[in-house]
C-alpha cells in the first residue's frame, strides 16, 4: 500500500487545498495519470501519481486544506515503488530511485484537458463559493469555454432575480455589475480579488527571500548579435499561416535547451547538500499571470522540440497558467529557467533562482543597436542575456561558456 | 459585415485575452497593448483569435497598422470587403 500525499508544488509551497477527486475507491490508476485537482498560490493544479494500482481509499474530502506531505489516500500498487508517492521531503523535487539512472517519467501531455474537466479559474471558483453557486451549472465564457468571476457573477444575478423577483426591467447584462466593480452580494469590505493576488505575491516574496538567502548567486551578462535570427524567423513567418508563428521566444529557449547539452551542469536540481544532474531538459518558462503573479511550468524535453512544437507547448502553457490546470508535474519538473521581459522595455534581467534548480537565464527586449560588423558600423538586432547561477555548482567559467553556446546556437536559427 | 459588428468581435477576442479588463473603458484612438498590458504571446493570441472570428490572416508586417481599436476595425474592414 502506498501513500499518496499532498506533493509540494513549489519550494515555498507549505500547504495546499484538495479541491476534487478525479478518482474513487476501486478504479485503476497508472503512474502519469491525474487523481486529483489541488488548489494552491499557483492556482488549480492537476495532480498525477507516480505509481500504478488500484485507489484504495481516499482520506481527504474534497475542500479540505493541508500541510504538504499529509497523507490523501492510499493506492494499492501493483509494482514495487521505491519511495513515497508524491514529494516526501522539502528539498527533493521527484522520487530519486536507488540506482543512477532518473526515473522515466510518464509522457506528459501538453494537449487538451481531460474530457469533463471543469475549466474554471481560481477566483471564479472562490466567488462561486461566496455567493453559494454550483459551479456545473455555469456557463463558461472565457477562453477555452472557461468559467470566469463575471460568469459566476451573472448566475448568481439570474439566480436572484428568479427567486426574489424583480421590478428593474433592464435587461440582465446591464443589471449585472462586473470587471472592476466589486464582487455581487459579498459581504462588505470583503474583496475576492486582492486577497488572492496578495497571497501570490507573498508566497513569491518568500521563496525568492529564501533563494537569495540560500543560494550564492553569481552573474553573468552577454549581448547577442541576433539580425540573423530575427530575419530568418520573419521570413519564416511569413510562410506560417497565423496559428503556427514562432515568437522570438521559441527561439531563445530552443537556443537555451541546447546550450545545456554543452554545459550540462546547468541543468541539474540541489537536493539536500548536493546536485542530481538531470538527463532530461526541461526549461521552466515564466508567465506572469495578469492580475499579478508568476509562475513558471516546464516545457518537457525543450532540447527535442522543434520550433512549432516548443511554441504550441508554450501557448498552451500560457492559457493553462492562467486559466487553471497546470499539471503537477509541470511545476515540479523544470531543470532551468528562463524570463524573459523583453516585452516591458527592460534590456537586462538578472532574475533570481528558482529552488530547487541551479540556474536562471534571463533575456531582455530586442533592440537595434549599432554593431561592428567588418569594420564597419551597421544597425543590427541584438538582445542582452544573463545567466544567474548557483555558485556552489558552477562558477563563471562554465556559465561563460554555457552563454556563449546560446550565442553560437542563435546563429544558426535554422538549425534549431 | 457592419464595423459595429467588427468591433463587437474584436472586443470580444480581447476579452479572451484580457478578461479583467472593461471593454467600454477602452480609448478607441490609444494604443491597445499600452491600455491592456498585452504581452508578445497575447499579441500573438490576439491576431489568432481575429483569424478564427473573421478569417483574416494578418501577415506579421502588416502588426503595426492594428495599434488602437480604430485602426483594427479599419483595418478588418478593408480586408473583409
Amino acid at each position: 500500500m502506498v501513500e499518496f500525499v499532498m506533493p509540494i508544488l513549489g519550494a515555498d509551497m507549505v500547504q495546499g487545498t484538495l479541491v476534487a477527486w478525479r478518482k474513487k475507491p476501486g478504479d485503476r490508476i497508472r503512474r502519469g495519470e491525474i487523481i486529483a485537482e489541488v488548489e494552491t498560490d499557483k492556482g488549480l493544479i492537476d495532480v498525477e501519481v507516480f505509481v500504478t494500482g488500484v485507489i484504495a481509499e481516499l482520506l481527504v474530502a474534497p475542500g479540505a486544506t493541508v500541510p504538504t506531505g499529509t497523507a490523501l489516500a492510499l493506492i494499492a500498487e501493483e509494482e514495487p515503488a521505491p519511495v513515497r508517492v508524491g514529494m516526501a521531503a522539502p528539498a527533493a523535487v521527484q522520487p530519486v530511485p536507488s540506482t543512477a539512472a532518473p526515473t522515466p517519467r510518464a509522457p506528459a501531455s501538453s494537449g487538451p484537458a481531460a474530457p469533463g474537466r471543469l475549466r474554471i479559474s481560481p477566483l471564479a471558483r472562490k466567488v462561486a463559493e461566496t455567493l453559494g453557486v454550483d459551479v456545473e451549472t455555469v456557463m463558461g465564457t472565457g477562453l477555452g469555454g472557461s468559467i470566469t468571476r463575471e460568469d459566476v457573477e451573472r448566475a448568481a444575478a439570474a439566480r436572484r432575480v428568479m427567486t426574489e423577483g424583480s421590478s428593474d426591467t433592464r435587461p440582465l447584462r446591464d443589471r449585472v455589475s462586473t470587471r472592476t466593480e466589486p464582487v455581487l452580494a459579498a459581504p462588505p469590505g470583503m474583496t475576492v480579488e486582492p486577497e488572492v493576488a496578495a497571497r501570490m505575491r507573498r508566497t513569491i516574496g518568500a521563496a525568492m527571500a529564501r533563494s537569495k538567502r540560500e543560494i550564492p548567486h553569481y552573474y553573468l551578462a552577454t549581448t547577442v548579435e541576433i539580425h540573423r535570427a530575427m530575419t530568418w524567423l520573419a521570413d519564416e513567418n511569413t510562410r506560417r499561416p497565423i496559428p503556427e508563428r514562432l515568437l522570438p521566444v521559441a527561439l531563445l529557449v530552443k537556443a537555451v535547451a541546447l546550450a545545456l547539452r554543452e554545459v550540462p551542469e546547468l541543468n541539474a536540481r540541489w537536493v539536500g547538500d548536493r546536485v542530481v544532474p538531470s538527463e532530461a531538459i526541461h526549461v521552466g518558462v515564466a508567465i506572469s499571470l495578469r492580475q499579478g503573479g508568476l509562475v513558471a511550468p516546464a516545457l518537457h524535453d525543450a532540447d527535442r522540440k522543434s520550433l512549432g512544437e516548443l511554441m504550441h507547448a508554450f501557448r498552451d502553457l500560457v492559457q493553462r497558467a492562467r486559466t487553471g490546470g497546470l499539471r503537477s508535474s509541470e511545476l515540479s519538473d523544470p531543470t532551468i529557467t528562463v524570463t524573459s521581459l523583453g516585452d516591458r522595455g527592460v534590456e537586462d534581467v538578472f532574475a533570481i533562482i528558482y529552488p530547487p534548480q541551479v540556474a536562471i537565464v534571463g533575456f531582455g527586449r530586442i533592440v537595434e543597436r549599432p554593431w561592428v560588423v567588418s569594420g564597419q558600423v551597421l544597425p543590427r538586432s541584438v538582445v542582452r542575456a544573463t545567466l544567474s547561477g548557483d555558485h556552489r555548482v558552477t562558477d563563471g567559467h562554465r556559465g561563460g561558456l554555457f552563454l556563449a553556446a546560446v550565442d553560437h546556437r542563435l546563429q544558426e536559427p535554422d538549425r534549431l | 459585415m457592419t464595423r459595429d459588428e467588427i468591433l463587437a468581435t474584436v472586443l470580444r477576442v480581447l476579452g479572451e485575452i484580457a478578461p479583467e479588463a472593461d471593454p467600454a473603458r477602452l480609448a478607441p484612438g490609444l494604443e491597445l497593448r499600452e491600455q491592456l498590458d498585452l504581452d508578445s504571446m497575447d499579441v500573438l493570441n490576439f491576431f489568432v483569435g481575429l483569424h478564427a472570428a473573421l478569417g483574416v490572416d494578418v501577415p506579421e508586417t502588416d502588426y503595426p497598422q492594428l495599434t488602437t481599436l480604430d485602426a483594427c476595425v479599419d483595418y478588418l474592414a478593408a480586408r473583409l470587403q
